[in-house]
């Protein structure tokens, strides 16, 4: 049994599906990231409050 | 049968990732994202990087989702426009309500990540520029007025001021004369663009100043505005922002600009089209590095000030 190769809008919508998904990671990273700066300053008030003022 | 074996629809036109990308205009990102770079690290306090990245980024968003919204309500325009034929909307890779969601999606995204990252002054300035940029100047200048490129200057100056506000909570002095820096190079920027894809406005009927008063007051305009830019990068030196290499780039930059604002002014249409305008070619290209440079020297002075080179600064 042989697969018939990908139509080209195949490729065309896993390279859309692929930038979302690098898009999404990103997204959890930065907001991981976010939040480990936030706490390691000791500053999760602000965190909650997006405020740069230590306590 | 199995789905491979079902004909595909004629799906020609189907996005790729990069028309997504392309509906946030990258080129003028680059501009956004490096003004915003500079307000931050100018700023006289210092951000955690890794929230100083989150704030560009955020902002660069901000920037690309005002983009997107924009060419959703131009798409009629740009399809007239030969500079922007091959934008996404215009050749039908990518439909103006995934352009709609994607820009008012990206813009409340920004708008609240910059919030929770920085402060929600940087955020409420944010999101006034992306309404600045949608409903003030596209809107409503951008068909109204030839003072369209002037006014809707200002939704492109505020990034220095978004950066600055993320460390500093605030709006100061420095941060309105980058505003102001920006603002005021808009006008000759975008004027001396006008002068050479003429056809392309009238086409399009958008009153651009070579359309309602012609291209002769374009030319004066041009001068009148690179003479204001000239001032304020002279006013910028009394701030905090006049290290050495300020002072210096500034000088040089501002002569070149006026210089050729003054060759843009003395020719005559006939000494245009003889060669393919190229004076005001020359002069939209200069414009470009003026700017660059410019907030370039601001941050060389920013860096050496922080390790202590420019101590008396």
């Amino acid at each position: 049994m042989s697969f018939r190769p990908d139509h080209e809008i195949h490729k065309r919508r896993f390279g859309r599906n692929l930038g979302i998904g690098l898009v999404l990671t990103t997204l959890v990273a930065l907001i991981f990231g976010m939040t480990v700066v936030k706490i390691t300053e000791g500053n999760i008030t602000s965190a909650i409050a997006g405020n740069q003022s230590s306590d | 049968m199995t789905d491979a074996s079902v004909p595909l629809p004629a799906l020609e036109s189907e996005a790729e990732f990069k028309d997504f990308i392309a509906l946030l205009k990258p080129r003028v990102m680059v501009l956004v994202v490096f003004t915003a770079f500079v307000g931050l690290m100018a700023a006289p306090a210092q951000l955690h990087p890794f929230l100083a990245l989150v704030a560009i980024l955020c902002i660069a968003t901000g920037g690309g989702a005002a983009g997107a919204l924009n060419m959703w309500w131009d798409a009629d325009i740009d399809k007239i426009m030969k500079r922007t034929q091959k934008r996404p909307i215009p050749s039908g890779k990518v439909t103006p309500d995934e352009a709609k969601i994607i820009g008012f999606a990206l813009s409340g995204f920004s708008i609240v990540m910059l919030g929770l990252a920085t402060n929600f002054y940087a955020a409420a300035l944010l999101a006034f520029t992306i309404f600045f940029y949608i409903a003030i100047y596209t809107v409503w200048l951008k068909r109204a007025t030839p003072q369209n490129i002037v006014i809707g200057g200002a939704a492109g100056a505020f990034p220095p001021m978004i950066g600055w506000a993320a460390v500093t909570g605030t709006v100061s002095f420095e941060s309105v004369l980058m505003f102001a820096l920006v603002f005021m190079w808009t006008p000759p920027h975008f004027w001396a663009l006008a002068l050479f894809t003429r056809t392309d406005y009238d086409n399009a009927e958008v009153p651009m100043l070579t359309v309602t008063h012609g291209r002769k007051s374009t030319r004066q305009h041009i001068v009148v505005y690179t003479v204001l830019l000239a001032v304020l990068g002279g006013a910028t030196m009394l701030s905090s922002l006049n290290g050495p290499i300020y002072i210096v780039s500034a000088v040089l930059l501002n002569t070149r600009f006026m210089f050729g604002a003054v060759k843009i002014w003395r020719r005559n249409e006939e000494d245009s089209e003889w060669d393919n305008f190229l004076v005001e070619r020359q002069f939209f290209r200069f414009s470009l590095f003026y700017l660059f440079a410019l907030f370039s020297a601001i941050l060389a002075d920013s860096i050496l000030s922080r390790v202590g080179v420019w101590g008396w600064v």
